[in-house]
């Protein structure tokens, strides 16, 4: 992989973090170039050449991302990303037909942005149920049957967690929300581009999706609305009513052209790349198994992207160990969240343990991930974690049979 | 963020990690924090028959910053008597090492460690007269 050389200088560390960002592809660099010189124009012009190319592009980037989701190109618009892509679903459809119904159903494993939302929507009236989900990071259907009702307006569900990379039975989730006559909006910005997304055969109504998750420019996402049935949406923005009138503004026409372009690779090399990552994960855990005893998986394995690992390392404190492994970029939580000093809240919803949550660390693996990386790091966690657990009381107490739990600690 | 030098250097180079005999009558143990905080410090002191900190210990679960806080504790002590060491205060640990604000809670708890070893130490000696004066 010659693409390597461009996306990583020797004297930096390994990037392990493909869940917070991804580098973007050099053939995406490539195809937004003559957006930035010569092909300049406001998309939006009509009486001239500039105008026209401009427009030329954003559309065909639009038909791009469409066919990653299985959508009509008339039903995706452009926005800033998946942030503002989950505002304008929820509140949108929220405000449009808050008159017949109140109620948003969610999980508490969303992002902050979905969360935050929601919130915010409880203070202007709606009711908002947060859902648990099970040990896995899993909904259970059976709970969200009974928690959908004839005034839920809107369910949203991730497709696939940031942290824990688990991936919920969309399919089945959409079946649900047709039945009882409520949207299913899901935010894709970690599943686009990794899992095969269809929304006719998951009867999902709206989509987020980010472009700077799938290799190609931060500052551009885009929400895929339904058409038939159609669902209606009250704008956030007001302007010259571009985007169908949801998204008024100028679109970015560079922005919009590497997110087509991003779409059309990610949905060309999806299946080998599902294939090299599983590989690599799995030598990455084998590796670290069979150095390292009491280190925990979180999160389903199976019903998981191939490109995200969450583990606790038991007894050993997440951020010392980032501290030790300086040549490796990874998170602890979610990097929106990694300034507090709160454990994941993601994490806490598994039923994970305060003091497992202060252990755990996100590896996220992705298109630049060699083999070679993947080794170095092995190594560098197991020489960490070996070492800080020689340091650590909880270590030296569960070696002697100690019940940390049977210890009466001062919370601080 | 950016941590000192000297906390680099006690995180990467840390003193005086280890255990000494909890039950030793001349050493005295303490562990504060809690593994739901995210941090966990045991630190122990061995004192000599001339009333000097002669040796000190400490294992750390929690940040690098708890980590160099209870490292360069050990080392201050040492030499010390019990009565000098409790006059070590976690400003003095915090402005040594340069920790960030939110890591001040990292120097008050290795301040309420070598407290909390002074006591274990004192009580058992304390003990120890009491069993000496009954037998007399």
């Amino acid at each position: 992989m010659n693409a390597i050389a461009q996306i990583r200088r020797n004297d930096q560390p390994i990037y392990l973090d493909y869940q917070a960002t991804t580098p973007m592809d050099p053939r995406v660099l490539e195809a937004m170039m003559p957006y930035f010189t010569y092909k300049f124009g406001n998309a939006h012009s009509r009486s001239h050449s500039y105008g026209w190319e401009a427009e030329e592009g954003v559309e065909k980037a639009r038909a791009q991302l469409a066919k990653l989701i299985g959508a009509d190109e008339k039903e995706v618009i452009y926005t800033s990303g998946a942030t503002e892509s989950n505002n304008l679903a929820i509140k949108g459809v929220a405000d449009f037909y808050k008159d017949r119904r109140s109620h948003i159903v969610t999980t508490v494993t969303e992002h902050k942005c979905v969360l935050d939302t929601c919130r915010h929507l409880e203070q202007e009236g709606f009711t908002v149920t947060y859902l648990p989900v099970q040990q896995n990071g899993l909904v259970d259907l059976d709970v969200l049957r009974a928690a959908v009702t004839d005034k839920t307006v809107v369910v949203s569900i991730m497709a696939v967690n940031n942290e824990i990379g688990v991936i919920q039975p969309l399919a089945e989730i959409g079946k649900i929300c047709r039945e009882k006559g409520a949207f299913f909006h899901t935010d894709a910005a970690q599943a686009a581009g990794k899992i095969p997304l269809d929304v006719e055969a998951m009867n999902i109504d709206l989509m987020s999706i980010s472009g700077h998750k799938i290799y190609g420019p931060k500052g551009i996402g885009a929400l895929y609305v339904r058409r038939k049935p159609r669902v209606r949406l009250a704008a956030m923005i007001h302007g010259g009513g571009q985007e169908r009138g949801f998204r008024s503004g100028t679109l970015p026409t560079p922005l919009c052209v590497g997110l087509g372009e991003a779409a059309e690779i990610c949905m060309k090399e999806m299946d080998g790349e599902a294939v090299r990552l599983t590989k690599l994960r799995d030598r990455m855990l084998k590796g670290l198994n069979a150095k390292l005893p009491e280190i925990y998986v979180n999160g389903d394995l199976d019903q998981r992207i191939p490109g995200n690992l969450n583990i606790s390392f038991a007894h050993v404190e997440g951020e010392s160990l980032m501290m030790g492994i300086k040549n490796l970029s990874v998170s602890s939580g979610s990097a929106c969240t990694s300034a507090s000093l709160e454990p994941s809240y993601v994490l806490r919803a598994l039923g994970v343990e305060e003091e497992m949550a202060h252990t755990s660390l996100r590896i996220g693996l992705g298109r630049f991930t060699t083999e070679h990386e993947v080794d170095t790091a092995v190594g560098e966690l197991v020489h960490h974690v070996t070492k800080l657990r020689q340091m650590s009381p909880l270590w030296e107490m569960s070696q002697e049979g100690i019940d940390i739990k049977s210890i009466e600690w001062a919370a601080h | 963020m950016a941590y000192s030098e000297k906390l680099l250097d006690h995180y990467e180079n840390p003193r005086n990690i280890g255990s000494l005999d909890k039950n030793a009558e001349d050493v005295g143990t303490g562990l504060v924090g809690a593994p739901a905080c995210g941090d966990v410090m045991k630190l122990q002191i061995k004192v000599g028959p001339d009333g000097l900190i002669e040796d000190a210990k400490f294992k750390t679960f929690g940040c690098g910053s708890a980590i160099a806080s209870s490292s360069l504790v050990t080392e201050w002590v040492k030499g010390k008597t019990i009565d000098e060491a409790e006059t070590i205060k976690n400003t003095d640990i915090a402005k040594h090492l340069a920790l960030p604000p939110v890591k001040i809670h990292c120097s008050v708890l290795a301040e309420d460690a070598i407290k909390a070893a002074i006591a274990d130490y004192r009580a058992k000696a304390s003990k120890k007269d009491e069993t000496r004066e009954a037998a007399e």
